[in-house]
């Protein structure tokens, strides 16, 4: 089962290969990272999506990320609700004739055209990673020629209503 | 003629307090009586501001790095302390590789500091540069490098409070030569910064509720006591709990002592080579209370069939333990002092379960530990049978891993709490002859005996200078089987007896190899000679080596075959 844990840790040196190389050593699978400074000076914020087998085996993860002594909080949000972005850039080729039409396909997605050349274009959006999904399949067919894609960062949202559950299916 | 006055020399002294100092003086504030160390180019400040302290702490040299981490392993075994040691930056540094593997599998408490390449250089391959942060992550408690001179005492301050905090285990301090050599003027800062590190001490009282309560309902209760208790010193409490409730109590490898081998309800150990009784206690018993051990899985065999009618509570420290390998329904984070402690406080309705005891009772007495004692040749078991009998029960006993651990576990019945070194989890070779050097140290009024293969010892026999340096009286008593002993054992039952590189044909005269270190050697070859031997060896004030020839092809039994269940021992009986 997929999941989404994130983890405040203390920014020091080292902190994400202690993390990382925990991970890989009790072989849980990561999918995605993300790391970044959050509003506390010194505190840094880690995003994980990861894929567990079992409940036990989540336990651990979370039990072992805890265990770090640079790690302040876990929290598994998963069956929170919240709000979940990954951005991406995607290089497609495109030429003069068929720019118009590529602006076409990503307009639903609120995506936006970030550079242009002679033969490429860069494409940006942000969302869930199902939305990412989706609008790379659709571009597939112009050729992808680089892609970049983030990894989640995940928040808990402001209220917490009673069916989670529904909310987020459409997370995944 | 008016002679000018010489402008007066300024009072003010010229500061030469270095880094080095500051770091010796370090050590001293954390109470280090003992540092095993060796030195080498990046840590030469180090070595001069020692040498300018005086003797601040007795150096001990060992003669190669993993000596070193291994002796600190066995002192901070037998005196609960933090062991320090001192290495070079790159070779010397991961020279200690094996050692820190083995602290942290058998969560003991080791302080290391390793010199490194000046900070301007790291990262550019320079001599004698290793990432020893990086090899040492998946290794250590913690780890840090020191980048600044004035983190210098916060650091080393932290790293004694991790490693001997919680659940004990290695924290290595990595500090750059330009750092020990750097002439201090800076303020230092001191204060103590962990906020992600406040490990549960006191359990819950709710949970120690849920456990009295399950074993006020148990017919079958069983303790599982492990090196927590050790670590907790949590013994006194241990054997109290136990007799108060008449609960039969079976230890780990690396628990052995801290319940009274001897006691009536002890069952010795469990697991791969433990009694049978034990393992079918596990087996049979319908409530697990496991305190301080890990569930390895050399104690639980096939975990389908570990305590299959048991509800299993768990008490640890480290939260992580619990329910990592075998689910539990009742767990408890907490020091295991404090949770026996509330433990005795409660007062548990106990159902009466005599019939279980005297089931174990009978199990003990039909089941024993057995071995066909050699006519012509010296048994191991009896050997050690004999070491306990000379020593009274009462020394402290290092191993290496293999047979011979497996057979002092065995048959040397330990009383007392923390008189047991043995490197459990990594099953470390070379480890016992170091560690019975850190525990001679740590214990100098006791008798400390090393009992090894003629394999392991091997590995690290070069300490021999160290006890002749430092005329320290341990025991070395080598299980001389010419072969690696546990390797030739599962070839023989595993591997149709292909004794594939196990045999030892070509080994030292152990006596005269000892000799040319300047310690007394001694051979035995009959049994007829080893009570008298151990006699003069025992009594004798200094090192004695003793090469012990016994039998070549004994096999350790019972034993649990892997990927079979507790129940499933083979060679229970002859």
């Amino acid at each position: 089962m997929k999941r989404i844990i994130t983890a405040t840790v203390q920014n020091r040196s080292g902190v994400l290969n202690r993390v990382t190389g925990m991970m890989v050593k009790r072989q849980f699978n990561i999918e995605s990272i993300s790391v970044g400074p959050s509003e506390t000076e010194g505190i840094s914020k880690m995003t994980f999506v990861v894929e567990v087998s079992d409940e036990q085996k989540l336990e651990q993860l979370t039990k072992q990320l805890n265990k770090q002594i640079d790690v302040l909080k876990v929290t598994d949000i998963t069956d929170k609700a919240i709000v979940a972005r990954e951005l991406a850039l995607i290089k497609v080729g495109s030429s003069s004739q068929n720019r118009a039409e590529i602006q076409g396909v990503i307009t639903p997605f609120r995506a936006s055209v970030i550079d242009v050349s002679k033969d490429s274009l860069i494409i940006q959006v942000t969302g869930n990673p199902e939305k990412i999904d989706a609008l790379i399949d659709l571009l597939k067919p112009y050729g992808i020629k680089e892609l970049t894609r983030t990894g989640v960062t995940a928040f808990q949202r402001g209220r917490q209503p009673e069916n989670v559950q529904e909310m987020n299916a459409l997370i995944f | 003629m008016k002679v000018e006055a010489k402008p007066k020399e300024l009072a003010v002294e010229k500061n030469t307090t270095t880094g080095a100092d500051v770091f010796i003086r370090s050590l001293v504030d954390a109470d280090v009586d003992t540092v095993f160390g060796y030195p080498g180019g990046a840590v030469l400040p180090i070595y001069d501001a020692l040498y300018r302290a005086n003797t601040p702490f007795q150096h001990i040299l060992c003669r190669h790095e993993q000596g070193l981490i291994h002796a600190a392993e066995g002192y901070a075994r037998v005196t609960g302390k933090p062991g320090v040691v001192i290495a070079t930056s790159g070779p010397g540094a991961t020279n200690l590789i094996t050692g820190i593997t083995d602290a942290m599998m058998d969560s003991l408490p080791i302080v290391i500091f390793t010199g490194q390449v000046a900070t301007g250089v790291i990262g550019t391959d320079a001599f004698q540069e290793a990432d020893i942060i990086g090899i040492t992550t998946p290794i250590t408690k913690y780890n840090y490098q020191v980048t600044d001179l004035k983190q210098l005492p916060r650091i080393v301050k932290e790293a004694f409070h991790i490693a001997s905090t919680g659940r004990p285990g290695p924290v290595v301090v990595d500090i750059p030569k330009n750092i020990s050599e750097k002439i201090t003027v800076d303020e230092f800062d001191t204060a103590f910064h962990l906020p992600g590190y406040q490990p549960t001490v006191k359990p819950n009282p709710l949970q120690i509720r849920k456990l009295a309560d399950a074993l006020s309902r148990s017919e079958r209760p069983l303790l599982l006591a492990g090196a927590g208790v050790l670590f907790a010193d949590a013994a006194e409490e241990l054997k109290a709990f136990a007799e108060k409730y008449q609960l039969p109590v079976t230890t780990t490898l690396l628990g052995l002592g801290s319940f009274p081998g001897t006691n009536e309800l002890a069952l010795g150990m469990a697991g791969m080579h433990g009694t049978y009784t034990a393992n079918m206690a596990i087996y049979e018993c319908d409530l697990l209370i496991n305190i301080g051990a890990r569930f390895d899985d050399r104690l639980t065999g096939a975990i389908k069939h570990f305590a299959p009618n048991a509800k299993v509570a768990h008490i640890d420290i480290d939260p992580a333990e619990i329910g990592k390998n075998i689910k539990t329904k009742i767990p408890v984070v907490g020091d295991a002092k404090e949770a026996l402690k509330q433990l005795l406080d409660v007062n548990v309705k106990s159902t009466n379960h005599d019939e279980w005891l005297h089931s174990l009772k009978s199990k003990k007495e039909d089941y024993p530990l057995w071995y066909d004692r050699s006519k012509e040749l010296i048994s191991p078991q009896w050997l050690i049978e004999q070491v306990y009998e000379t020593s009274n029960g009462e020394a402290i006993v290092t191993t290496d891993v293999g047979q011979h651990q497996m057979w002092a576990a065995q048959f040397y019945k330990f009383d007392n709490p923390d008189k047991w070194v043995t490197s459990g989890g990594l099953g470390t070779m070379g480890f016992g002859f170091p560690a019975a050097i850190g525990a001679q140290l740590g214990r100098p009024d006791e008798l400390v005996v090393s009992i090894v293969g003629d394999g392991g010892f091997q590995m690290t026999l070069q300490e021999l200078s160290v006890i002749k340096e430092r005329n320290l009286p341990v025991k070395v008593i080598i299980i001389n089987n010419e072969a690696l002993g546990m390797v030739r054992q599962w070839q023989e039952k595993f591997y149709e007896e292909r004794y594939s590189e196990s045999l030892l044909t070509e080994n030292p005269d152990f006596v005269k190899l000892a000799e040319s270190y300047g310690v007394k050697g001694v051979r035995v070859n009959n049994e007829d000679d080893v009570p008298k031997v151990l006699e003069d060896v025992f009594s004798y004030n200094g090192p004695v080596v003793v090469d012990c020839r016994v039998v070549k092809r004994e096999c350790v039994f019972p034993m649990v075959a892997p990927g079979t269940g507790n129940h499933e021992m083979i060679g229970v009986t002859r």
